[in-house]
């Protein structure tokens, strides 16, 4: 026992404590949360926008009168088809690499990349989130609004959007979760993030256990604190339910 | 009561597709449904359900887009494809049968967010106003509750001064006691009494025959998508002339 013990203190101070390599490890989840932080967000202003588009057409093609507008808002409704279909059709880590090595090819901010490639990702499922919440409020709602005089958008912005995006709250929280976790695919593209810190270790000292199982204990307590923090704001949000 | 005419309906149509089963079928919510509304005066639209009486009324500020006829606002055809309506429906109050009150916003700021800004009036002139609606019909001591804490009357009430708010020329009522509880009816109506006596020109839809007969300067009776009969209260229900009329004043009187 007392053996185990000592070699597991070896293996800690081998792997955390010789040369500094606790530094990958902090390095790392600070860009993790950097990375999941700035895609959530980006996510989300991506994911509104896509949904008042695509909702507006579901809701109003066929009683729109044919002109200018009606054209303008298909279009648009056919590229967030497109781009719905594109990002959820194909893997992350590929979008990821297209983004660095492609696009921005001649950029060396993987960290900045990181945080767009996730962002135009996590946006897509966000926008179906928020469609979602845009359809479930109730057809008096933007009634009412339009009967004061409020044009549609306007009618969107103060009205129907805020009732949608509190209603979806706990999901969007959720969605960054689940973020947390997906961004542990950054390393593919030069990345230290928290999983590539740990892996990084790994390389050094040829010994995979701890940092590893340390690495998978981070995301864990992470995770469980932010879903804990999540119910706390549902049971909130039920409860200023007005 | 003036002369004036102040919302004029010509042949209205409302047409909607039948269902998917039978898209060729045209159902016939409104059927050439001409009036006139003037100035000032207190205009009651009766029925039996189905009859396009809602229609014809959401037809009026554009909520429901007719598919014929004409409608002139203050002598402007707001069926016109260029005209703006955002600008008419600011002079056209509407209450609904289920209130959509805001739920998100205190009483308050529902009844300040569109002077602010749609008439772009300072958040403490907007507040003034709110207020003094708001005491108008008791509910002054409410200003920073949320809808939800309100009861349906209650809800009602606000439903109206937050219409009044945006100092319109005419209010439209969509059967604004339907999906109360009969204990709260009254309280309501009361309200729509008073404003019917401060001379705000009024269309509702209801069917409180009481109220259609006491506060009514004229009332409509539609059936079918069609305006069958008008007249005054008495006239109309003391004298109904159409055996439709007759018909439908024995079931519900």
């Amino acid at each position: 026992m007392n053996e185990w013990f000592a070699k597991l203190q070896a293996e800690f101070i081998l792997n955390f404590v010789e040369d500094n390599r606790w530094k990958y490890l902090v390095t790392g989840l600070v860009n993790t949360l950097k990375i999941t932080l700035a895609a959530v967000l980006l996510g989300i202003v991506i994911g509104t926008l896509v949904a008042i588009i695509r909702s507006t057409w579901d809701q109003n093609a066929d009683r729109m009168r044919p002109g200018a507008g009606k054209t303008l808002l298909h279009i648009g409704d056919i590229i967030c088809k497109i781009y719905l279909t594109v990002i959820r059709g194909t893997p992350v880590v590929v979008q990821l690499m297209i983004m660095f090595y492609i696009i921005f090819a001649t950029s060396r901010n993987g960290v900045g990349v990181a945080m767009l490639a996730f962002g135009v990702n996590s946006g897509a499922y966000v926008a179906e989130l928020i469609r979602g919440g845009i359809m479930a409020i109730d057809k008096g709602q933007l009634e009412a609004g339009r009967s004061l005089g409020f044009d549609y958008v306007q009618t969107m912005r103060f009205i129907i959007v805020p009732q949608a995006l509190k209603n979806v709250l706990p999901a969007l929280a959720n969605e960054f979760i689940v973020l947390l976790k997906e961004t542990s695919v950054a390393g593919y593209v030069a990345v230290t993030d928290l999983t590539k810190g740990g892996d990084i270790i790994r390389g050094r000292t040829f010994s995979a256990f701890m940092p590893l199982i340390v690495v998978a204990l981070i995301y864990l307590v992470m995770v469980v604190f932010f879903t804990w923090l999540v119910g706390k704001l549902e049971r909130r949000l039920r409860s200023s339910d007005h | 009561m003036t002369t004036d005419v102040l919302i004029q309906v010509t042949d209205l149509q409302k047409h909607f597709k039948g269902g998917k089963q039978n898209q060729d079928e045209k159902i016939r919510a409104l059927d050439g449904v001409s009036a006139e509304i003037h100035k000032g005066e207190v205009v009651v639209v009766i029925g039996p359900s189905g009859s396009g009486k809602s229609t014809f009324l959401r037809c009026l500020n554009l909520l429901e887009l007719p598919t014929g006829g004409q409608i002139l606002f203050d002598g402007v055809d707001i069926t016109d494809k260029n005209c703006n309506i955002n600008l008419h429906r600011q002079k056209m109050g509407m209450v609904f049968q289920h209130f959509n009150l805001f739920p998100h916003m205190t009483i308050l700021k529902n009844m300040t967010i569109a002077p602010m800004q749609l008439l772009h009036k300072s958040k403490e002139e907007a507040e003034k106003t709110a207020l003094e609606l708001l005491g108008r019909v008791g509910l002054a001591d409410r200003a920073n509750a949320y809808p939800s804490q309100l009861s349906g009357g209650q809800k009602q009430r606000v439903a109206i001064v937050r219409a009044l708010a945006m100092q319109p020329e005419v209010m439209l009522f969509d059967e604004p006691t339907s999906a109360l509880d009969p204990e709260m009816v009254g309280e309501v109506l009361e309200v729509m009494q008073e404003l019917a006596k401060s001379g705000m020109t009024m269309v509702v839809v209801t069917h409180e025959m009481g109220f259609a007969r006491e506060v009514a300067d004229r009332v409509l009776f539609m059936a079918d998508g069609k305006l069958l009969e008008e007249g005054t209260p008495d006239e109309i229900f003391t004298h109904p002339k159409s055996e439709r009329l007759q018909d439908f004043l024995a079931k519900v009187l």
